[in-house]
């Protein structure tokens, strides 16, 4: 069943686990992972996707999940979203041996210790990519979680599931931040801003799918904000990233590259290597083909938001990060567009949650029993 | 200012300051020729702001990234005009950089390469043993790097011979017939680094070990290309002429630093060991964090300009190889100019996040 007592139990013990490893506070994505599945956190999950009606929600059975393999603590959110759903879970965990990785599952085994009746219901595994290991989980599973790139879900689409299982998939996206110039300008704390923008952005080396590409710019200071808002961010990437020569030179590719196939773009000067930015109109077409990481970002001014519309028409186009009031997407999203699963506030688009790219993990990990 | 003005000048005795002043004019001349005759490039200048007037110094200068020779087809002429194109892998695997030359740009290679290789070996031809296979320089049409490079240098070759069959096999017979014939005369070497390493100098050593001896006392080595092979199994250039004069008695021995997007600039490595700029180009060595110049003895990314370069807008980039500028005009072997050395590729970047995690794992 759904948020079982015993699975909060488990949870809220891995939590403490975690919080009480000093070695864990080194890695803030632990902290967080730990911080989601403490008892209060996922009471209030349990409160939110809560049951109306007389239907009874089951879990669906076994699932099949496929970690990203350079994102360390993804495979975890997996996993407890498969546990609290009431499902069985075998995970397949990065190959790459990142410290979080050990941590976690240290903190699995100790919570399993205390809640022996959960050993059926989760499997952490690590191999190679094969064919025949794919082929029996995906036989065994009711539903299939594979988090992408494409092909990865290429890859994994060569095994068949049997008749009544379903796949959910994570494909490659891209995400965009709107930020209202005004509001900016009247925020006190632009240091916490450039924070939240370093965290969405940098700290993933902005090539996680929530990690703005482009960043458009809205309201009536547009010129003011931008120049306070990068020279804060300058600030904090210089003290904060660890940067690695080739980055500049793959930017500087990245941006002849703009500059030769899209119309209009304009490399914007700055001090240095660190954040390299281009400015575009806001429709040019293709944009996303030319979209690079490690603090490359285009630009746009925008007198509408729905100047963004050919941008978000897009299945890829995942997360909008803002400044300002959300309200003000109202008209972009109700002009009927394709794309866009989240509308968060900067700072937050790594911000795990039930309802991820578009899925209501709750409902489609669950069977629901019709009682008439 | 035309190549032919610098032609007239002398290869390595003019002091830096006179240089700079003469290679920025070219410099400017061929940034000038590239916006107008080449959309893409012209198209670049406009993104980044790239003033029409001349600049004061060759520093100043726009520069493209190299590896755009892999992503865009870069031409200063039109097709017609074409008369070769040279590719050229690099190290990076799949895609290839395209180099398209009109006959003047393709001459103009070949003669700043005779007049900057004259002044190690002498303008003397000498019988010549390419130490790669036949194969390499059969298309004449379509070049790679190591085909041009070989027809290159067979400028300075009398009678030719290939030391390697098409499997990379030593024609031991043949070698052995070719110096005795020549016997006495000075002759020149050419191959590339890891070639001369792991198909000459190996099967040297394995001969000898059947009592079979070549004597190359005579002889004059040039070779080039990248070191990364061999520096996994840690031969350094040290290694690398030490165990050459071991085998084979080889003295004479320069590397050269050059490339495919650039033919016929290329830097050759003095007695000293130190690569040499000629007066047709010119390397800077730049801080990555924000493309600054490098003070001199500080590694950097290597930036280097030709003066050659009209079919293509080439002459001023920016590489992927590190590399520390030595000194300015006081090289002990009496060279004027910048001299310097490579310390090899940039590493990849090792990038976070969950995009392309099927990509990064087939890199590795």
């Amino acid at each position: 069943m759904p948020f079982d007592a015993e699975v909060i139990r488990f949870l809220n013990i891995a939590s403490q686990q975690l919080m009480g490893n000093s070695a864990a506070k080194a890695f803030p994505d632990v902290v967080t992972f730990a911080f989601w599945i403490r008892k209060a956190s996922v009471m209030k999950l349990q409160t939110r996707f809560a049951t109306q009606g007389g239907s009874v929600q089951v879990g669906r059975g076994v699932l099949f999940h496929i970690a990203p393999s350079n994102v360390p603590v993804n495979f975890a959110y997996s996993l407890a979203a498969g546990l609290m759903t009431g499902n069985a879970n075998a995970v397949r965990v990065p190959s790459k041996p990142f410290p979080q990785v050990e941590m976690i599952a240290d903190a699995l085994n100790h919570a399993l210790d205390e809640c022996p009746g959960l050993r059926p219901y989760l499997l952490l595994m690590r191999y190679q990519r094969d064919r025949a290991v794919n082929d029996w989980f995906s036989a065994a599973a009711d539903v299939r979680v594979v988090w992408g790139g494409d092909q990865t879900i290429a890859e994994l689409r060569r095994s068949p599931l049997p008749p009544r299982s379903s796949e959910i998939t994570f494909a490659d996206r891209y995400s965009l931040a709107v930020v209202d110039s005004d509001a900016y300008l009247a925020m006190e704390d632009k240091t916490r801003v450039a924070e939240d923008f370093y965290n969405d952005t940098f700290l993933t080396d902005q090539n996680a799918c929530t990690s703005p590409r482009v960043i458009a710019w809205v309201g009536s200071s547009i010129p003011q904000a931008k120049t306070l808002f990068w020279a804060e961010a300058h600030r904090l990437v210089k003290k904060k990233y660890n940067f690695q020569p080739i980055q500049g030179v793959n930017k500087l590719v990245s941006g002849c590259l703009a500059a030769v196939n899209l119309p209009g773009a304009h490399a914007e000067h700055g001090e240095d290597n660190l954040i390299f930015r281009v400015s575009v109109p806001p429709d040019t077409e293709k944009l996303m083909e030319y979209r690079d990481n490690s603090g490359y970002f285009f630009e746009c001014d925008c007198s509408d938001i729905t100047e963004l519309r050919s941008l978000c028409d897009n299945k890829r186009c995942q997360t909008i990060a803002y400044i300002g009031d959300r309200n003000m997407f109202a008209p972009l999203l109700e002009s009927g567009i394709m794309g866009i699963d989240r509308i968060v506030p900067l700072g937050r688009t790594m911000d795990f949650d039930l309802i991820w790219d578009g899925y209501a993990l709750p409902a489609v990990l669950t069977r629901t029993i019709a009682v008439i | 200012m035309t190549f032919e003005e610098l032609f007239l000048l002398p290869t390595y005795s003019m002091a830096q300051p006179e240089k700079e002043k003469i290679l920025t004019r070219r410099l400017n001349t061929l940034t000038e020729f590239h916006r107008m005759n080449c959309p893409e490039y012209s198209k670049i200048l406009e993104c980044f702001d790239v003033p029409a007037e001349p600049m004061q110094d060759y520093r100043m200068l726009p520069f493209l990234p190299v590896r755009l020779f892999k992503e865009l087809s870069l031409k200063s002429v039109p097709d017609d005009a074409v008369v070769k194109t040279v590719t050229s892998s690099g190290t990076s695997g799949q895609s290839v950089s395209r180099i398209f030359l009109d006959r003047v740009t393709s001459a103009n290679q070949q003669r700043a390469m005779v007049r900057i290789v004259s002044d190690f070996i002498g303008t003397g031809r000498m019988p010549m043993i390419v130490i790669d296979c036949p194969g390499v320089v059969k298309d004449r049409n379509m070049f790679s790097a190591r085909g041009a490079g070989i027809l290159g240098f067979s400028i300075f070759g009398a009678k030719r011979m290939f030391a390697l069959d098409d499997k990379m096999r030593l024609n031991v017979d043949e070698l052995r017939d070719f110096l005795s014939c020549f016997h006495g005369q000075r002759i020149l070497l050419f191959g590339f680094t890891f070639m001369v390493w792991q198909h000459f100098y190996r099967e040297l050593l394995r001969l000898r070990e059947q009592g079979i001896v070549f004597d190359l006392s005579d002889g004059v080595l040039i070779h080039g290309g990248g070191w990364k092979k061999l520096a996994a199994d840690a031969v350094t250039s040290d290694v690398f002429k030490n165990s050459l004069r071991e085998v084979c008695g080889l003295e004479q021995i320069h590397d050269y630093y050059g490339m495919a997007e650039q033919t016929g600039c290329i830097y050759m490595e003095c007695e000293f060991g130190h690569l040499h700029a000629s007066i047709f180009s010119d390397v800077i060595a730049r801080r990555p964090l924000d493309f600054s110049e490098c003070a001199i003895g500080e590694p950097g990314i290597l930036q280097v300009m030709s003066s050659i370069p009209e079919s293509y807008p080439g002459h001023n980039l920016l590489t992927e190889d590190e590399g520390v500028v030595l000194g300015v005009d006081d090289c002990p072997c009496g060279r004027k100019g910048k001299y310097f050395k490579v310390l090899g590729r940039l590493k990849d970047a090792e990038i976070r996040g969950c995009s392309d995690t099927y990509a990064e794992r087939f890199k590795d």
